[in-house]
């Protein structure tokens, strides 16, 4: 019975305002940070940077305005799904195209 | 030991239900705006037939062009259309929508226990849309047609063919919608709506393989859609992102498309092979051996299915260290189809088997999906592939598993749940012969392609060598037997919807929930919600049923 | 994945499932589920897998991207030079606002506060409008310099960035020479591809978020059945994160000197 007590649990867990508000300052306060790092000159890891920073203000919408923190293993377990092909497609796909010779001599 | 399971009520006092869901209401709108899970069933059987006898005509035509190693019976143009319409209609008007559309429509809500799928309006949207996609490609069809082959390949699909690439990509896109919310209904409806006591294990694997289909429904379509957008927009604006002088790349769009177009084979055959579970366990009065097993490797076949796709793309420029890793990639997805193909047998070890009409599609689709599975393991190793891609060779590997396999498994389901759709048995008799037709006409037709393909013929090519005429010849005459053995059906179904005998609940005296039901079944399934108190495929439970329903009519 | 569906105690009537009259449930229950618990589950369930399709159509776009991006990287970064930083931010910070109000939204639902619910939707509403707004300048620019593929796209501001005097006293950008000013292009390919699947989620959310305001000016979200407001605010906060990753990708490739 304990997946029914989760699943009104994440039906009736409400989020207080002050974490979205918490949540919403600092998406703005990391976005401020992005447009600063990306006029500095860290070479290679510009990109890393900002997508550091990207990745973290998704997963702070993904865990409280979407409350998926509050949520039940399964919804956690569908957004894992969803991230892991999107990675698969992305990853797999790049690898083709860093590993191709052409143009290398 | 009897020859045949069959069980039917005494027929001279049988009757259909009075009240069951054909009846409940009347009007063509009732079935128009329905949100019955087993109506759209119905409807989508109708649709999907209509579709069906379409692209088995274009496939009459060229295996007539076929005949002669000239191009005399149509121009080389005219036979690229033919083949492209033939393959976007069987792939995703027939072939992907087939068992999950109407079966697994129809039976996962009886299987579960549940009063209907978890979305119905979705439900009878995918019909729209897969109405309306149709519809679509028959227009593309009447108004010129288009010839690039149902992989589309870039550019020759974005910059050098003028045929109606648009509006067929647009049929595609459409249809692909259909799939997702058809997917997106049984997951959620697998996950939240199972009856008391049916946990994840008692369910029958027709309903697991679906579970694994519909996952890749949900995933893998999305992908497809946007490769057909970015083609509209090249072709429309140019804007250049598969466009080489431009700086694109063509291959960009063959790992878009077969990022999907791979694991559409699985969610093509997944359901297929839940069809076969049910069969094998019935025909055979034996619980499916390593059901566990079985349960797995669908979920397994979906998770590999996402990453071997570019085994179709071997030739086309990929870099080499890609070509190794979806090689030996492909070599881990075989795996878990073998394993099904293996507890299968060992399910019929022992078993007391009978060889009714869906047992005979049933051991069909075991031989030919083996070797059209072995076949595959040529084509994934990437040294092998070189030599057999683009040739016949590919042409009879997917025929065999689609055709042999899928379409199989799906004439299996049909006749195996005839009787619980529309309350009648068919003849069994005349769907015997039917099935061994097919058989023999699929196996002269498809087996000298392979022989074709090591030869070296090229596939969609009009014209061919005059040395592999022999070979055509006998597959064309081979696909005139196929034809009858496909058309058979439809005609003695359809006979049977007046004068087929009565089914009553059970006659294959199956287990599973959709058997405990009256034939056809009430609108809301059940008339007191089931709970599920044993095993899956449980026959002991079975027969103590029957033990007591004797004992109580006394 | 153990979660059943035995739910024979949702407090509501006993399973009577012939249903004769007289049955104690909202009118909002649909009657092929046992209960609203379970059917508020399945609809945020299918609301979930429903963006699992949107991130696999999106994702295709993003692989382009990364693609083109590693292959041309010199035309990206010129080309991105193009955007406006006070625009794309200040929309950055639009969305995530309407993010918030959105979050605010569910909560006002959840609570029973119609007007605050009300409140927070047309806030929403007026920021979504605010950023699409932002968008069309953006777009109008992009137009007027001949930035858009395959409407008489212009090089000149690549292969000679002199001549585009805004952008170069900011950037100081050396000129490409022509083919790999020509991949300019597929920058904005993408550019527009991408901002432009995105705003049609927009343009679609924000039309639903009308019908919502109507509905909800008229109680209906407020008397125990939010799943309707939930899902749509699930959507809502994906777009928003669509966003969040487009915009470092496209703007902010590399804003040095």
């Amino acid at each position: 019975m304990t997946d029914q007590k989760e699943m009104e649990e994440a039906a009736h867990h409400v989020v207080s305002p002050v974490i979205y508000i918490i949540v919403g300052s600092t998406l703005l306060v990391l976005t401020g940070a992005t447009v600063w790092a990306s006029y500095q000159e860290w070479g290679n890891f510009n990109a890393v940077a900002a997508l550091a920073i990207a990745v973290v203000k998704a997963m702070i919408v993904v865990l409280f305005f979407m409350h998926v923190k509050y949520s039940s293993k399964l919804t956690k377990l569908t957004v894992f799904c969803g991230l892991f092909t999107f990675l698969a497609l992305v990853g797999m796909t790049l690898a083709d195209y860093f590993t191709r010779a052409w143009g290398r001599w | 030991m009897s020859a045949t399971i069959v069980s039917l009520p005494d027929q001279s006092t049988a009757r259909i239900p009075k009240m069951n869901f054909i009846t409940k209401e009347n009007g063509l709108l009732s079935w128009l705006l329905t949100g019955d899970h087993k109506r759209i069933a119905v409807l989508y059987i109708i649709s999907l037939t209509f579709f069906f006898f379409i692209g088995g005509a274009l496939a009459g035509l060229i295996r007539l062009e076929l005949l002669t190693p000239q191009t005399d019976l149509m121009a080389a143009d005219t036979y690229n259309k033919v083949f492209t319409m033939h393959g976007v209609i069987m792939v995703f008007f027939f072939l992907v929508p087939s068992v999950p559309a109407t079966l697994g429509n129809f039976l996962i809500p009886l299987m579960l226990g549940a009063k209907d799928l978890a979305l119905p309006k979705i439900n009878l949207l995918s019909w729209y849309l897969y109405v309306a996609g149709g519809a679509l490609a028959i227009y593309t069809m009447a108004s010129g047609g288009v010839d690039t082959g149902w992989t589309f390949t870039t550019p020759l699909s974005t910059h050098y063919v003028n045929t109606n690439v648009l509006t067929t990509g647009l049929a595609v896109f459409i249809a692909g919608f259909s799939s997702i919310f058809t997917g997106l209904n049984f997951i959620v409806t697998i996950h939240k709506m199972r009856c008391p006591g049916m946990t994840w294990f008692r369910m029958p694997l027709f309903v697991w393989a679906h579970y694994a289909a519909s996952i890749l429904m949900v995933l893998g379509t999305p992908v497809v859609a946007i490769a057909i957008v970015l083609v509209a927009l090249e072709r429309t604006i140019g804007i250049g992102v598969f466009d080489p002088t431009k700086g694109g790349d063509p291959l960009l769009f063959q790992h878009l498309f077969w990022f999907y177009s791979h694991p559409a084979v699985y969610i093509m055959i997944l359901p297929g092979m839940g069809v076969i579970s049910e069969t094998i366990s019935t025909f055979s009065r034996k619980r499916v051996f390593g059901y566990t097993a079985v349960a797995f490797s669908s979920v397994a076949i979906a998770v590999f299915g996402f990453f071997v796709w570019a085994h179709h793309m071997f030739i086309m420029g990929i870099s080499n260290y890609a070509v190794l890793v979806f090689s030996l990639l492909t070599m881990l997805v075989a795996v878990p189809s073998a394993i099904k193909i293996f507890n299968w047998t060992f399910t019929l070890y022992k078993g007391s088997i009978t060889f009714e009409t869906p047992m005979l599609y049933t051991f069909g689709f075991m031989g030919l999906f083996t070797i059209g599975g072995l076949t595959g393991v040529f084509l994934g190793t990437s040294g092998t592939d070189i030599h057999l891609t683009e040739t016949y060779f590919i042409v009879a590997h997917f025929h065999f598993v689609m055709v042999g396999g899928m379409l199989m498994a799906f004439l299996a389901g049909i006749h195996f749940w005839w009787p619980k759709i529309t309350g009648r048995m068919y003849p069994e008799k005349i769907s015997q012969l039917a099935a061994v037709v097919t058989f023999i006409g699929f196996n002269f037709t498809f087996f000298p392609q392979f022989i074709l393909g090591t030869l070296g013929m090229p596939r969609r090519y009009a014209a061919y060598p005059p040395e592999f005429q022999v070979l055509n010849v006998f597959s064309t005459a081979g696909a005139s037997i196929l034809g009858v053995g496909y058309l058979l059906p439809i005609l003695y179904l359809t006979w049977s919807l007046k004068y087929g005998e009565i089914a009553g609940n059970n006659p294959w005296q199956a287990t599973g929930l959709e058997w405990q039901t009256q034939s056809p079944p009430l609108t809301e399934n059940f008339a007191v919600t089931p709970i599920m108190d044993h095993e899956a495929y449980d026959y002991e439970w079975l027969e103590k049923q029957r033990e007591k329903e004797v004992a109580s009519v006394g | 994945m153990s979660d059943s569906t035995a739910i024979a105690h949702g407090g509501h009537a006993a399973p009577d499932n012939t249903h004769a009259g007289g049955h104690e449930h909202p009118a909002y229950l649909r009657h092929h589920f046992e209960n609203v618990e379970q059917q508020a589950d399945a609809a945020g369930f299918a609301m979930w897998l429903f963006l699992l399709t949107e991130v696999m159509f999106f994702g295709g776009l993003f692989t382009a991207y990364l693609i083109y991006r590693n292959w041309y990287y010199p035309a990206f970064v010129e080309a991105s030079h193009q955007l406006n930083i006070f625009w794309g931010t200040l929309n950055t910070a639009v969305l995530i606002t309407s993010s918030f109000t959105m979050a605010m939204g569910v909560w006002c639902a959840e609570t029973r506060k119609q007007r605050g619910l009300v409140l927070c939707l047309v806030l929403t509403f007026i920021l979504g409008l605010g950023f699409l707004g932002i968008k069309t300048v953006e777009y109008k620019e992009k137009i007027e310099k001949h930035h858009v593929p395959g409407f008489h796209y212009s090089l000149s501001s690549f292969t000679d960035p002199v001549s585009d005097p805004e952008i170069y006293k900011e950037y100081h950008d050396k000129p490409l020479a022509l083919d790999m000013a020509r991949h300019t292009e597929v920058y904005f390919s993408l550019y527009f591809a991408m901002t432009g699947m995105h705003a049609l989620h927009m343009i679609i959310g924000i039309a639903i978020l009308g019908f919502m305001i109507f509905r909800a000016r008229a109680g209906a979200y407020t008397s125990g059945h939010v799943t309707f407001v939930e899902n749509f605010g699930l959507y809502w906060h994906f777009v928003d994160i669509v966003w969040i990753f487009l915009f470092p990708l496209l703007y902010l490739i590399s804003r040095h000197q």
